[in-house]
């Protein structure tokens, strides 16, 4: 390797070395261009963190007449309309993933993973006035009618249908997440080897015994990768939830009761933010946005990792 | 080949070079504005009309919200601003230079209601229009908005109150109106343009007010007038300062400006929510171009001044078309005033007319 032939290691050639300096560069440049935004973040949001501290985490109230500012119910609406939608999309997506790519038709495939990709592709404005015209009244007359007369003694079931709420921001988030959950998911139940599944059927089990046991085991820490991606989507979606989550800053345990997300209030009201302190606190709340982005994806890495450590499961079958 | 090629190539180059020359006439004078969404479709009516008779001046808008026009015309990154509410005494003291108010057009904020079963007209008062946004009336069926409404039976419905979500010189107008007629608001909520709704649900935009108050029976909301009458949702007639009650039209509106003319200050700055006058609309409000008093560049100074004599003039006709009320002419003397005091590099533009 190092006399024979005509090429010599990468670290002495010119134009490997330039290639890899090059892509080094490139590489510490995202490093660079993430701890430039917290800087600069961190700078113009001095004057809000100097005058609310840290109550400015669990105050309540929003007020931009008097000056009065607390971002707990952005925080609050960003976390749980973004759970609420995993909760929802993420079963439904699996089911996707597993039907594309063991269970369906070969003819079927194809055509069908495609119009899953598609729904990834619409803009989010549109899920936006779809959310307004179409799930919203549905909600108000249907759905929100029905649970609450069956689940209403839940605390998360209670108070006037109104359609617009948390529950729909959750929906419209389930769905524009739905689709790259599925795909992602979908690619790495493929990539599970084809004769872990043989040798599965040979032993006798069932097709269901086969993909509970061997199948999704096998998949696990590459779903809960999918899983993230989907998560960081719901975190930063902006428009759509703005128009079907009722922007109203408030907590409410009832997901019938409309709320706020920490995007959405930036976009409503940073245009026309005109003082400095309310620059400012909003700002903060794009740094608090930052954070939490970085919080979900650490401790959904340190999930991944453990996932991939666990012995997978021939043996629970 | 190669011969024809390198022609073929320098022909390029001298066109290129002359083609714009000859199409500009050598003397485009080209204005940068930027502010208000509201009188936005006025201001690109205005800018082409203004373009086909004065070809060599070019004018842009930008439709970035109020607040982004006086930042803008505070830091002087356009040639001129423009905004709904005027600029406050503290924005102008942040300017570099002194900054001229021109009242452009008149809006009108009209509230708009969703009332399967109710054809009639709404008639609403500044009691129960502050009632219902403080979340104090919470059903149609309220006997305060019953005494006012005597001749159709309101119907037994909550009551949806939905409001701007995004900062808007809209709700700035709607929350001074409010704040004027009721202590009870002025104290709890205040004036501003996004403000602690204590009830309802926020939209983006005058859309996304109209969607949501078109797609929820027993909704109501304010827009700008346009919005309604676009979209045909109904508005409520209101009670005035006067004790009329008044439906928004451009007379209505722009009778509330002609009521502001005896007490006008100089400057123009003013608000006429509730205002006086037996037909004034109660919600209406200028909106304003701001320029600076003295331009620093003398051909841009000169073609702003008479774009916006222009405008307050022959412009006004333009206005009743796309839902705006035109200025009243007995504010006219003020306006004109204001446009003459105008400098182009320091030397007045408009002295002379």
């Amino acid at each position: 390797m190092t006399t024979a032939g005509p090429w010599r290691p990468a670290g002495q050639n010119l134009p490997d070395r330039f290639f890899r300096r090059l892509t080094a560069f490139f590489g510490l440049a995202i490093v660079l261009v993430l701890a430039g935004i917290a800087l600069q973040m961190t700078r113009m949001s001095a004057l809000g963190i100097e005058r609310f501290g840290l109550g400015f985490l669990v105050d309540t109230d929003w007020n931009p007449v008097a000056e009065r500012f607390g971002a707990l119910p952005f925080l609050y609406g960003t976390v749980v309309s973004s759970l609420l939608a995993l909760v929802i999309a993420v079963p439904v997506a699996l089911g996707v993933a597993i039907f594309l790519s063991d269970l369906a038709p070969r003819r079927v495939r194809a055509p069908l993973g495609f119009v899953v990709e598609l729904l990834a592709a619409v803009p989010s404005v549109i899920y936006g006035l779809w959310g307004i015209f179409v799930l919203a009244p549905w909600l108000r007359d249907t759905v929100q009618p029905a649970l609450a007369s069956t689940l209403g003694f839940l605390p998360l079931f209670q108070g006037p249908p109104l359609g617009f709420g948390m529950l729909a921001g959750g929906l419209i988030l389930a769905i524009m997440i739905l689709p790259t959950i599925a795909s992602v998911s979908r690619e790495v139940l493929r990539a599970v080897p084809g004769t872990l599944r043989e040798s599965a059927l040979a032993l006798g089990v069932t097709r269901w015994e086969m993909l509970r046991g061997v199948v999704l085991p096998c998949a696990r820490s590459g779903i809960v990768g999918a899983v993230i991606l989907g998560l960081g989507r719901a975190l930063g979606e902006t428009m759509a939830v703005t128009m079907v989550i009722g922007n109203r800053p408030e907590i409410d345990a009832s997901l019938f009761a409309p709320g706020y997300t920490m995007a959405s209030v930036l976009a409503n009201e940073f245009a026309e933010a005109t003082t400095d302190v309310y620059v400012s606190v909003l700002v903060e709340i794009a740094l608090l946005l930052f954070v939490v982005t970085l919080l979900l994806n650490a401790v959904a890495r340190l999930l991944v990792w453990r996932v991939g450590r666990l012995p997978g499961g021939a043996g629970r079958l | 080949m190669r011969c024809s090629t390198m022609s073929v190539f320098i022909l390029i180059l001298v066109a290129s070079a002359i083609g714009p020359a000859c199409r500009r006439g050598g003397d485009v004078v080209s204005l940068t504005g930027a502010g208000a969404t509201f009188p936005y479709p006025l201001y690109s009516k205005w800018i082409a009309e203004y373009g086909k008779a004065h070809p060599n001046v070019q004018i842009n808008y930008q439709s970035i919200g109020s607040g982004g026009g006086v930042k803008q015309i505070i830091k002087r990154t356009v040639d001129f601003g423009a905004s709904d509410p005027p600029m406050s005494d503290e924005d102008l003291a942040k300017a570099a230079g002194p900054i001229i108010h021109i009242p452009t057009t008149i809006g009108a904020v009209v509230v708009v209601y969703n009332l399967p079963g109710f054809a009639g007209e709404l008639r609403l008062d500044q009691e129960t229009m502050t009632g219902i946004f403080l979340g104090e009336i919470r059903n149609w069926n309220d006997p305060r908005l019953a005494a006012l409404n005597p001749a159709a039976a309101l119907p037994d419905r909550p009551l949806a109150v939905v409001h701007r979500s995004d900062g808007s010189g809209t709700t700035a107008v709607f929350t001074e109106y409010l704040s004027n007629v009721s202590p009870a608001w002025k104290e709890r909520v205040g004036a501003g343009k996004s403000v602690q709704w204590p009830t309802g649900l926020g939209a983006k935009g005058n859309e996304g007010v109209t969607g949501q108050v078109r797609s929820s029976p027993g909704a109501v909301g304010y827009v700008e007038r346009a919005y309604a009458e676009q979209t045909g949702l109904p508005y409520a007639t209101l009670r005035n300062r006067a004790g009329h009650f008044v439906r928004p039209t451009v007379r209505s509106v722009t009778a509330a400006a002609a009521a502001a003319v005896a007490a006008m200050p100089d400057d123009l700055r003013v608000s006429i929510v509730d205002a006086e006058g037996a037909d004034a609309y109660p919600i209406s409000s200028f909106t304003y171009i701001l320029v600076p008093e003295d331009v620093p560049d003398a051909r841009k100074g000169e073609a702003l001044a008479r774009f916006l004599w222009w405008a307050v003039h022959e412009g006004q006709g333009f206005a009743a078309d796309l839902y705006y009320a035109p200025l009243p002419a007995e504010m006219m003397p003020q306006i004109e005033a204001r446009l003459r005091m105008i400098k182009a590099a320091g030397r007045v533009v408009l002295g002379g007319r």
